[in-house]
């Protein structure tokens, strides 16, 4: 570690911070939705340690609350996170190519919306160090919320708790709703998706399908329709990752 | 090992994978227009399709749900910080239900 990348793993960790303050409070919401699915604090703050990954996690905790089986999940998981493909791929740009493989390793488990957003956003090529000491100030955050969440989740009164449960869908309007503001496509993208998943919610053929189903089949046949009908300029792919704007705020 | 804990465990592996092999396989940029549009517009659908109808059912009175659905939309269309936004939509919850339930 030169003294330069010792510089660029304070900036980090100091740009970090808001960051983990974020993840703590949402990670406390994430926490309650570990404990509906009958996950002990200890489980709930590993499962986040481990995953860092909020809509993967919430989506996951359903799954394990409906006894899903174990090749379900790891397909949910990976249609869930797809984005963190596109992110990753977008970061081995962003590094020097000569970069060795375990920085590339360690740089890329830290991927997550916003501290992805904070990476992209560096001037230049980033130093791995920058996003490690980003990932270091976070992650804390996010796993000592869901320990937390999933501890006291129980014992917080019914209004506090029906309360907090909208957190998370908050938080993911917050990720898709400002890119839709100044792109038309990703805007009727969004309505037509409230409007198919709210049709086959009325569908009772979809009950009966392995939870999480629904949500691939919709991604599959949404996002595949979209990418056929209105492929998306490279200016914009470089632009306007979702996610992305988050963490400048 | 416990069954919770082997969820864990596939989450851990799955989640990852999706993280760990782009950076350390991929050198060149992905050509394909089709993938990479995919890949672009996955995260809003995927989210998209969670949150709606979901959220009506989470809350004790469904109207609040549906209201912080408004204010959640509205306050990220006007610029407000995922935290601000996630806040907003738990105080309209919680104020409605006091009149509500």
């Amino acid at each position: 570690m030169t003294e330069q990348n010792r510089k660029n793993l304070a900036r980090g960790a100091r740009n970090g911070i808001p960051i983990s303050m974020g993840y703590f409070a949402v990670g406390f919401t994430i926490g309650i939705a570990a404990k509906n699915a009958g996950l002990t604090p200890l489980e709930g703050g590993l499962a986040s340690m481990l995953n860092m990954a909020s809509a993967g996690q919430f989506a996951g905790f359903t799954m394990i609350a409906a006894s899903a089986s174990f090749a379900a999940l790891f397909l949910m998981e990976i249609i869930i996170n797809a984005r963190y493909l596109l992110m990753s791929a977008s970061l081995s740009q962003k590094i020097d190519e000569k970069t060795g493989m375990l920085k590339r390793l360690l740089l890329s488990l830290c991927v997550t919306d916003e501290i992805f957003g904070i990476s992209i956003a560096e001037q230049g090529k980033l130093d791995p160090f920058y996003t490690y000491g980003a990932y270091l100030i976070s992650m804390p955050g996010w796993t000592l919320g869901t320990y937390l969440g999933t501890l006291l989740g129980g014992i917080l009164p019914l209004r506090v708790m029906s309360a907090l449960s909208v957190a998370l869908f908050g938080m993911f309007l917050a990720v898709i709703v400002p890119p839709a503001r100044k792109n038309r496509t990703v805007l009727v993208l969004i309505l037509v998706c409230f409007a198919a998943s709210w049709a086959a919610d009325q569908v009772a053929f979809f009950d009966r399908l392995p939870s999480g189903t629904l949500i691939i089949l919709l991604t599959l046949v949404l996002a595949g329709g979209a990418a056929l009908l209105f492929p998306v300029s490279d200016d914009t792919l470089n632009q306007e990752t979702a996610g992305s704007e988050v963490a400048h705020e | 090992m416990s069954r919770t804990l082997a969820y864990i465990l596939v989450m851990f592996i799955s989640t990852n994978l999706v993280r760990v092999l782009p950076l350390t396989l991929i050198r060149k940029p992905i050509q394909s227009p089709f993938i990479r549009s995919f890949l672009y517009y996955v995260p809003y659908v995927t989210l998209s399709v969670m949150t709606f109808p979901a959220i009506l059912s989470v809350t004790q009175n469904p109207v609040a749900a549906a209201a912080a659905f408004v204010v959640g939309i509205l306050a990220a269309w006007f610029g407000r910080s995922l935290f601000q936004v996630a806040i907003l939509c738990c105080v309209t919850v919680f104020l409605l239900e006091l009149v509500l339930v």
